[in-house]
């Protein structure tokens, strides 16, 4: 069957088999491996994504699903080369380790923020508590997230300057 | 909160961040863009899928495989049976303790979820798909499934394969001296005895397994893009296993989402992707699902400990020994050195002064899947410290004590350093009381107990946890440590370019530590060169130097040793260098960190960076020296390092319901010299936030007939940010006296420490039910069932 998707603010348009995952459909077919693939049972939240506005987990919808709906991945966060907060949030607070489950927590924390600018810990904690991350414990995820909502009105971010002191 | 003892400003305030100190990540910014390059991101021209079918049952005689209808699929490429393995001599392969295990079975299937036969096709559905048209007859064969019985007469022989084998036993292994212990225990006031079960888990780390393999079918060479922590082992074991000439094998570590030891061992579906790009002439994938990791890759754990303290009654700790059966499942695929088959678990002895210990441990084979060596457990140190800190536990029980005071009264003091415990190991440095008044200041410990007796006059249940441990990482001295004899040292190499910049080549490979930031801190902390202007390569066995890799916390203790060490090699040369550039004796030259001056007139020097383009520039050099600026390295340690921490949990518990909440969890660790606070501190609640989860949710559990009941992560319950509270961490620092640069390694540290300090205040809170001991996972299932007196063990 054919579907048409908007991802990332293109639209394309593939072939596909019906019955073919929209995180397969990303990596596989667009070559949008941010987007990753770690459970078989919805559990782990690394391939979260947006489909229009609202986060979900890719592994559970169908590509065909998504035609006609625009979905937004980790590619698109950064912004004419400027990263989003919550991506310079992980950074300045070790939000990350392997990195793995890191894109589909920061689409979630980009739409928790959205939605709520100011969220306490026990908020963030529970807009993540569907996503598993193995590495981190969670403190400092937690933290690159306060980090994010503290500099969200930030007029203009400084370039990400990694591998330097903070 | 983070407690640190001295405060980083003054740090900043010299030439830091050069060096040591908290430095942002050179990792994160292709990470946080989702442009890493992990195993299953990696897409060649042509590239086919393999998919593995597994045996449902676990332990089964294979009578007949009809591959027939999956060969008829119309995008399968090959299907291949363990037959057609055997035919070319590769139905086997070793494993990592000289065990054999199958890659496709041949004779029969011993444990649930086995390799049976695999299939290539164009797509990775298709794969799957055409597993379902493979028919295979079975023929049921009664598991062992009870560990506890492996051993009975009666018991089914499970390694029929292995001439001569008649029973399931497959070591023993003792350290200590019995006769001393026993003599010990003889003359002790108190001997407190429980049976303490470590259960099955699993490191599952968020990538799963998987390979791209690569030959070039005119060169011969084998490219493996691989989910290694061990490269250039993996590397010698194909050549050696396979017989492709080493230098025809490429291994490439790329991205890894995280190892925890998962990644260590060699799999079947790394052997069956390599033999089908063979024979098929194209690339081939092949990437687990999450089942299949959870089932068939390397697990943890699994040792049932019936253990005895002796003391006095004053508390003075005596003795302690233990027998323990060790569950290594079908084959035994332990990665541990060659020598150490229970691996350190002999540093069960803790982080005390005892007068005896004693070890007797059998490992027995099992219906179940191999493994035994993962999950961060410094080899099988999880293990040993679980052991001793919950039968200390027990001990302060008993006699009614403190359980911070019990442990304080019998911590091997500062001056007994280098101390040699009753089981040989000699622990190189510590200070271990000063870490634990910290843990017990940053606790609030008097206001803690204080609280928890007001709240049980109330019927209320906070418990309050401790733990001391001790581990022992950096494998290991050549002399003493080798896997299946290719020694444990590492390679490092450092090249300065002639404009200063340089690139350092490590044989370690990260899972997320931060490797290619803290490796290029110590060789800015060497040389001088900022940290910015230093590129680790790291993770490709055609362009690093040997090693063995990245696991048991061994990179910094050995890796970082020798990226130390070699950088301390350029630097003398560079001395040579700047001797001739300024016109003086090497003597009369000073090192301040990236340059060197002239004694006595600081305006005299050439920096690094000048030198190295001396190194590789025109004019002469001093007589003798070669050009360039570049050295090389294989770092042998001298001894293990002893990194140890003080970790209290407190504990609320719903007595309606037993379940468990973790309140607050403070970990003061040392691991030596810190090279990033930042990536020290990561490690940490990393490793904390597992301990949680094997002390409340994970574990691999069976039934009677073999099959895994821990088979997605919707029944091996992984922490998520709600089950884990923000951890409380500080830290001492007692440097390394053998380490070039005083560190320890941290990687495990926490993963090793928190589950008995969890137990320890779970049991502690259920004290007003006379309950003394239970055993992980403390589900609300079974805190509620220990609190009726009707507990069984999880085994």
């Amino acid at each position: 069957m054919e579907v048409s998707v908007n991802v990332n603010g293109e639209d394309v348009t593939r072939e596909i088999e019906p019955r073919l995952l929209l995180v397969h459909f990303l990596r596989d077919h667009l070559q949008l491996t941010g987007t990753h693939w770690g459970c078989d049972t919805s559990n782990c939240g690394t391939c979260v994504v947006w489909m229009d506005e609202e986060p979900v987990k890719s592994c559970t919808v169908l590509a065909a699903m998504a035609g006609g709906h625009r979905v937004r991945t980790v590619e698109d966060l950064e912004q004419d080369g400027e990263l989003d907060p919550v991506q310079e949030g992980f950074i300045q607070e070790h939000g990350l380790q392997c990195g793995f489950c890191t894109p589909g927590m920061l689409m979630t924390a980009r739409a928790l923020l959205d939605r709520n600018p100011d969220p306490t810990e026990h908020e963030i904690r529970e807009a993540i508590s569907g996503q598993i991350c193995r590495c981190t414990g969670y403190s400092m995820i937690v933290r690159s997230i306060q980090w994010a909502a503290q500099h969200e009105s930030a007029v203009s971010l400084e370039p990400s300057t990694a591998g330097s002191a903070s | 909160m983070t407690v640190t003892d001295e405060p980083q400003a003054a740090d900043a305030a010299e030439e830091r961040p050069i060096g040591f100190g908290r430095l942002l990540r050179k990792e994160d910014p292709r990470l946080i863009r989702g442009k890493g390059n992990f195993t299953d991101d990696i897409q060649l021209p042509g590239m086919l899928h393999l998919a593995i079918l597994r045996s449902p049952m676990a332990h089964a005689r294979i009578v007949s495989i009809d591959k027939s209808a999956a060969e008829a699929h119309p995008k399968v490429v090959a299907v291949i049976t363990g037959e057609d393995l055997a035919a070319q001599g590769l139905a086997w392969m070793p494993t990592l303790s000289n065990d054999v295990q199958a890659v496709l079975a041949t004779d029969k299937v011993r444990f649930q979820h086995q390799e049976v036969a695999f299939v290539v096709a164009e797509d990775r559905y298709s794969a799957r798909d055409a597993l379902e048209l493979i028919d295979v007859d079975y023929e049921y064969l009664d598991p062992v499934i009870d560990v506890r019985k492996a051993m009975d007469a009666d018991a089914p022989l499970i390694r029929d394969d292995l001439e001569g084998k008649a029973d399931n036993h497959i070591f023993n292994f003792q350290t200590g001296d019995a006769a001393e212990t026993d003599a010990v225990f003889a003359k002790a006031d108190v001997v407190v005895s429980e049976e303490i079960v470590y259960p099955r888990v699993h490191p599952a780390p968020m990538e799963t397994c998987g390979a791209v393999a690569d030959v070039d079918s005119i060169s011969g060479k084998l490219t493996l893009y691989c989910t290694t922590q061990a490269p250039h082992a993996h590397r010698t074991v194909y050549a050696l296993v396979a017989g492709l000439p080493e230098h025809k094998i490429r291994i490439v570590a790329p991205d890894i989402g995280g190892g925890f030891g998962n990644k260590v061992p060699i799999y079947p579906g790394y052997v069956c992707a390599i033999v089908a790009s063979l024979v098929i002439g194209k690339p081939v994938k092949w990437m687990e699902d999450r089942t299949e990791n959870l089932v068939s890759t390397g697990f943890a754990r699994d040792y049932i400990m019936q253990t005895d303290i002796a003391a006095t009654n004053e508390g003075k700790i005596l003795a302690v020994r233990t027998n323990v059966l060790a569950d290594h499942g079908a084959f035994n695929g332990t990665a541990a050195p060659v020598k150490y088959p229970a691996g350190f678990f002999g540093v069960f002895t803790g982080s005390y002064d005892l007068e005896a210990a004693h070890c007797n441990m059998e490992a027995v084979y099992t219906n179940k899947a191999p493994g035994g060596v993962a999950y961060a457990c410094s080899f099988r140190i999880t293990e040993a410290v679980y052991c001793v800190e919950r039968i200390v536990d027990a001990l302060a029980y008993e006699l009614n004590m403190d359980s911070a005071e019990l442990r304080m009264k019998n911590l091997i003091k500062p001056d007994q350093f280098p101390y040699e415990t009753k089981t040989g190991w000699i622990y190189d440095s510590g200070d271990y009381e000063p870490a634990l008044r910290k843990a017990m200041d940053m606790a609030g410990y008097e206001e803690l107990r204080r609280e928890q007796a007001e709240k049980r006059e109330r019927g209320e249940l906070m418990g309050i946890g401790v733990c001391f441990f001790t581990e022992a990482v950096g494998a290991g001295p050549r002399k003493d440590m080798d896997i299946l004899g290719l020694g444990m040292a590492d390679g490092c190499e450092l090249r300065i370019h002639p404009t200063g910049k340089a690139v350092v080549r490590l044989s370690v490979k990260t899972q997320g530590q931060g490797h290619e930031t803290t490796f290029a801190q110590i060789i800015a902390e060497e040389t001088g060169i900022p940290p910015e202007d230093i590129d680790v390569v790291h993770g490709d066995t055609d362009n690093t130097p040997f090693g063995l890799g990245t696991y048991g916390s061994r990179s910094t203790p050995v890796s970082g040793a020798a990226a130390a060490l070699v950088a301390r090699k350029v630097v003398d040369k560079a001395q040579i260098i700047a001797s001739g550039m300024l016109e003086v004796s090497v003597a009369d030259l000073e090192w301040k960190k990236g340059s060197f001056a002239v004694k006595g007139d600081p305006t005299k020097s050439v920096t690094i960076q000048d030198i190295a383009m001396k190194a590789h520039g025109a004019g002469d050099l001093p007589e003798g020296l070669e050009g360039g600026l570049e050295a090389q390295i294989c770092y042998n340690p001298e001894n293990l390092t002893y990194p140890f921490g003080a970790y209290i949990c407190v504990v609320d518990i719903d007595p309606g319901t037993g379940e468990v909440k973790v309140r607050r969890f403070i970990a003061v660790d040392d691991c030596g010299t810190q090279i990033n606070p930042m990536i020290i501190e990561g490690q940490v609640h990393g490793g904390l936030a597992d301990g949680v989860g094997m002390a409340l949710m994970e574990m691999i559990a069976f039934d009677e007939d073999g099959n895994c009941l821990g088979g997605s992560l919707m029944d091996y319950l992984i922490p998520t940010a709600l089950e884990t509270p923000d951890w409380e961490t500080g830290h001492t620092v007692t440097p390394s006296p053998h380490h070039p640069i005083g560190a320890k390694g941290i990687g495990e540290s926490a993963t090793v420490g928190s589950p008995p300090a969890v137990v320890n205040a779970v049991i502690d809170a259920l004290k007003p039910f006379g309950i003394r001991h239970a055993d992980m996972p403390l589900t609300p299932s079974r805190v509620w069932e220990a609190m009726q007196g009707t507990a069984t063990p999880p085994i």
